[in-house]
């Protein structure tokens, strides 16, 4: 290894065969890093680019006329009140969850679990409408039904601030949940206990001991949503501007959707953006690179004792079952309900009786629809396995190679984690509306704004099971005369699978579900599933989207337990 | 099974445990997935004294202990310190961990890794509540006390992460001791050290305990740490203690064939009594050949029996003389020098006996000998343990 990378280092102080230059392993190294420098570099570039120049000279006309027509403090206050309110929604709420799952004797931790995968399945906006259905004002479900009979109760109005502070928080909670849960689970179990023995009552063990002790992840989950929350699309576009609560994310659209489209003003607006957002990411990567010191000498393959709950256990598992009511189980039969309906109505023992499959009928007869499907799933599954196959490579070389300034790659590959899904589309636009890639208006901008937004997870996976493999087992293939493509393929591909495919399977459904970048590049004959909910919304379809958000989360599971099955065969067993 | 007649008798028992039973439900319990931890183990615990728990891992030592503590409800039966009672199924008395007051080290310490050594040590204060608490002088004067105890004294604003292993442990001790608890739990507190620094702590933690004139319980499964500090061993098996005594006794005079396999290495020899001498001798007939054991429990003609010889009370000597009760002739298979002695393992009619040795005798594999045992030192055992 350490002399073929020295091979390539010096190739002139030895003589050196074209051949070997023009290598598979040369070859195909250069080729990765070209695609990873070019797709996360390039956008960002031309966004910074086209910001700045209006075509003569370097300028901050975009920036004034952005900040000026729209009055800037309204739309930077309600960004930052909407970022700071869902965060401490779901920052107390999914961490308590986690502590009780984790640290205590509730029944039904289940629940939590499957929980924790509705957002990762159910898209943004379907979750957003389902809420709608729940909670707005004039024909939510929760209103007519509950605040509409009771006396003096005032009704619960989802297009407001509030409303959109409660949505994008529970969509969110159990991503914080699972990060926290993580937490909790690698904490040793007696150093609450040894607070015990010292006499320490519940509350101070939780004060002093216990939320000190996963600070660092409590830091992060702050972090990652305040960051989800000001990149988020949906719910300030659905909830918020029916109601003129303009945030960062809705200004970029509607610049966008004016005419003329108004790309400078986007421009400048995604720019701002991107600055707090890369702020952020570069906080949490410090954070996380500190929090190791706090890792602690654990006992060795402690067993968990559950803290006993005593009288707090019935009220606890009341709260658990209540989140898992309101947040999941309730968003979901409201879909389902809605899908079956001929047009929407709150349920009544007639609205039932009216139940049919006719939407479904519907969805399977309409071309656009049918076109929609076939382009998420082909574009879930190109994006996924182009990311993960050049993201494997790129790992190879960071982890293994001692070339230098590899560090780089893996920091280029995680730029875009910062460009939120509106920014990806506005750069996107710079690039290929004015660079000479006929690719705008065909489904390839849509693959490339997969590609670039992914290939940060995909890095991450990769990396991660490639740290697993034991560079020996790479060098005993090479002396028994393997060349490095042969290697590769036959024992480093394999013994990554696993977590390939994991990653894989992620990327599939994350890009099925997107919606902030499809919105801004798709070009008719080229939508995606989250385009036509989008669409159908905006026509008031609402039940024939409801029925087309079943089949795509239908489709979306099966996929993901027909790849899991896959990979479980094509993949190393542990153990 | 706990034969606590031959302990000193004091007055009050610091620690009293009576029929302690504690099972854990493992999976389904429908599908009777009940693993019984603790089956029912008495024991006390006198003013000053240092009592070990011994056994191996999954014995119930841990849990007995952590029932103790109060982390562990038990199923049935009684705790009390120092006449308060802190549990009792019969008048459901479950007194909290955190108003137990007792001191624990853990396996893992459980050092706070966010606080410094003082803000460490300072929390049992900090958080006692009603009247007993007290201000910040007195307890900066108790903290930096019972640091200098334990020889930390300099170390007060250091950060808890950047102690050595021994000085953590140390610093789990005074966290342990500073409440002055009537009981200090100790839950095998040297395992996470390495065998060096194990060594040196050992006789630390000893003449501290004697020093302080603490009661404490240990819990480990190591016989070398338990026979050197403690004043009384209770060995464990299985949710049951087999044997309570004196170091000493329990090495040299192991009341069960588990005990004797346990503790130290044993050579076994299965055999039947044939005759009983004066004295609570008796003596055994081997598929070797006969020889005398020592037991103060009654047996007959006929019984079958296990003697448990320790390998130093086997001496050996070049060449062959007449068989008799307690002096056998062999023949050395293997030899192996460990410094301090020689093991020898000699093959007498099919069973292998092995001897240990003054370094300075060192006999050739294959060469003839006779091995003698030292009658006094062989114990008879009942014949399943």
């Amino acid at each position: 290894m350490a002399q073929a990378s020295a091979q390539v280092a010096v190739p002139f102080l030895r003589r050196v065969s074209l051949r070997r230059i023009f290598s598979g392993r040369n070859l195909t190294i250069t080729v990765v890093i070209a695609i990873i420098t070019y797709m996360a570099v390039i956008p960002v570039g031309y966004l910074v680019w086209g910001t700045f120049w209006n075509g003569q000279s370097l300028t901050l006309e975009f920036f004034r006329s952005a900040y000026s027509t729209v009055g800037l403090t309204p739309m930077v206050v309600n960004s930052l009140i909407f970022a700071a309110g869902s965060t401490a929604l779901a920052v107390p709420l999914g961490t308590l969850l986690a502590y009780l799952v984790v640290r205590t004797d509730l029944r039904f931790k289940g629940l939590m679990f499957a929980a924790s995968l509705v957002p990762l399945i159910i898209p943004g906006i379907l979750h957003t409408v389902s809420w709608i259905f729940l909670a707005s004002p004039n024909i939510g479900i929760y209103n007519r039904l509950i605040f509409d009979r009771v006396p003096f109760l005032p009704k619960f109005d989802i297009f407001s601030l509030q409303g959109m502070i409660l949505v994008e928080g529970l969509h969110l909670t159990p991503l914080i949940f699972l990060l926290m849960v993580a937490a909790f689970r690698s904490m040793d179990p007696s150093l609450e206990e040894s607070a015990l023995m010292s006499g320490a009552k519940l509350p101070t063990i939780m004060r002093r001991v216990t939320l000190p002790l996963v600070r660092p992840a409590l830091y992060a989950s702050i972090l990652i949503m305040a960051i989800r929350a000001l990149e988020a699309f949906e719910v300030p576009a659905l909830l918020g501007i029916p109601s003129g609560i303009w945030v960062f994310t809705s200004r970029i659209w509607s610049a966008l959707k004016g005419f003329p489209a108004e790309y400078g003003q986007a421009g400048a607006y995604a720019m701002s953006l991107l600055l707090i957002t890369s702020v952020g990411v570069y906080l949490h990567t410090r954070m996380s690179r500190r929090g190791k010191r706090f890792q602690t000498v654990t006992g060795k393959g402690f067993r968990p004792h559950p803290i006993q709950l005593g009288r707090w256990k019935v009220p606890a598992q009341l709260f658990l079952m209540a989140y898992f009511l309101i947040a999941v189980t309730m968003p979901v039969l409201v879909l389902l309900y809605v899908s079956t309906q001929p047009f929407y109505s709150v349920p009544s023992l007639e609205s039932i009786s009216n139940s049919s499959l006719e939407n479904y009928r519907y969805t399977f007869d309409n071309p656009q629809a049918l076109r929609a499907l076939r382009n998420s799933f082909a574009l879930g599954i190109g994006s996924a396995t182009a990311v993960m196959l050049v993201t494997a490579v790129a790992s190879w070389i960071v982890v293994r190679t001692k070339a230098r300034g590899r560090w780089l790659v893996d920091n280029v590959a995680t730029v875009p984690l910062v460009i939120p899904g509106l920014v990806m589309g506005v750069a996107l636009l710079f690039v290929y509306l004015r660079a000479p890639v006929p690719i705008f208006g065909t489904i390839w901008i849509l693959f490339i704004a997969y590609f670039t937004r992914y290939m940060p997870y995909g890095m991450r996976y990769s990396s991660a099971s490639m740290y697993q493999i034991g560079g020996e087992l790479e060098e005993s293939a090479q002396i028994c005369g393997a060349s490095w493509w042969k290697t590769f393929r036959k024992v480093n591909l394999p013994l990554l699978v696993p977590g390939l495919i994991a990653g894989w399977i992620y990327i599939v459904m994350v890009s099925v579900r997107e919606l902030s970048s499809s919105i801004l590049l798709y070009t008719p004959g080229n939508e995606v599933l989250s385009v036509i909910i989008w669409e159908q919304w905006e026509n008031g379809q609402f039940t024939e989207l409801a029925a087309l958000g079943v089949v795509m989360v239908v489709a979306l599971v099966a996929l993901v337990a027909v790849a899991k099955k896959l990979g479980a065969r094509v993949g190393v067993k542990e153990g | 099974m706990a034969e606590t007649s031959d302990l000193p008798v004091g007055d009050e028992p610091v620690l009293a445990v009576g029929d302690l039973v504690k099972t854990f439900t493992e999976g389904k319990a429908r599908k009777g997935g009940v693993v019984r931890a603790v089956g029912g183990v008495s024991f006390a615990i006198e003013q000053g004294s240092m009592f070990t728990l011994l056994g191996p891992s999954g014995c119930g030592k841990t849990t007995t202990l952590r029932c103790i503590a109060g982390l562990e409800q038990p199923d049935s039966g009684h705790i009390a310190v120092r006449g308060t009672t802190f549990f009792s199924s019969e008048d459901r008395i479950n007194v909290q961990a955190n108003e137990r007051g007792l001191g624990m080290v853990f396996q893992s310490y459980a050092i706070w890794p966010h606080m410094n050594v003082f803000q460490n040590v300072a929390f049992p204060l900090q958080v006692a509540d009603r009247k007993q608490k007290m201000s910040r002088t007195e307890i900066r004067e108790k903290v930096e006390r019972v640091l200098s105890v334990v020889q930390l004294g300099e170390l007060v604003d250091r950060q808890a992460t950047d102690l050595s292993g021994g000085q953590q442990q140390r610093l789990a001790l005074a966290r342990a001791l500073v409440m002055e608890p009537p009981l200090l739990l100790l839950d095998e507190p040297l395992s996470n050290l390495d065998a060096k620094l194990r060594e040196e702590m050992r006789f630390e933690l000893k003449d501290l305990q004697r020093r302080l004139g603490i009661t404490a319980i240990y819990v480990t499964h190591d016989q070398v740490e338990a026979l050197a500090m403690s004043n009384t061993v209770a060995v464990m098996n299985a949710g049951k203690i087999e044997q309570v005594g004196r170091p000493r006794q329990i090495y040299e005079t192991p009341s069960s064939l588990f005990v004797a396999d346990f503790i130290g290495t044993s050579n076994f020899f299965p055999g039947r009594v044939t005759a009983e001498e004066p004295g609570d001798t008796f003596l055994v007939e081997t598929s070797a050949g006969t020889l005398y054991a020592n037991s103060s429990a009654p047996y007959s003609k006929g019984d079958p029996v296990t003697v448990a010889v320790r390998p130093e009370q086997v001496a050996i000597e070049k060449g062959t003389f007449p068989a008799r009760a307690g002096v056998w002739n062999g023949q050395v298979t293997n030899r192996a020098f460990l410094g301090e002695s020689v093991d020898h393992v000699v093959a007498v009619g099919g069973i292998e006996i092995r001897c240990r040795c003054n370094p300075s005798i060192s006999i050739p594999p294959g060469s003839d000998v006779t091995i003698t045992f030292n009658e006094r030192e062989a114990t008879l055992l009942p014949a399943d343990g």
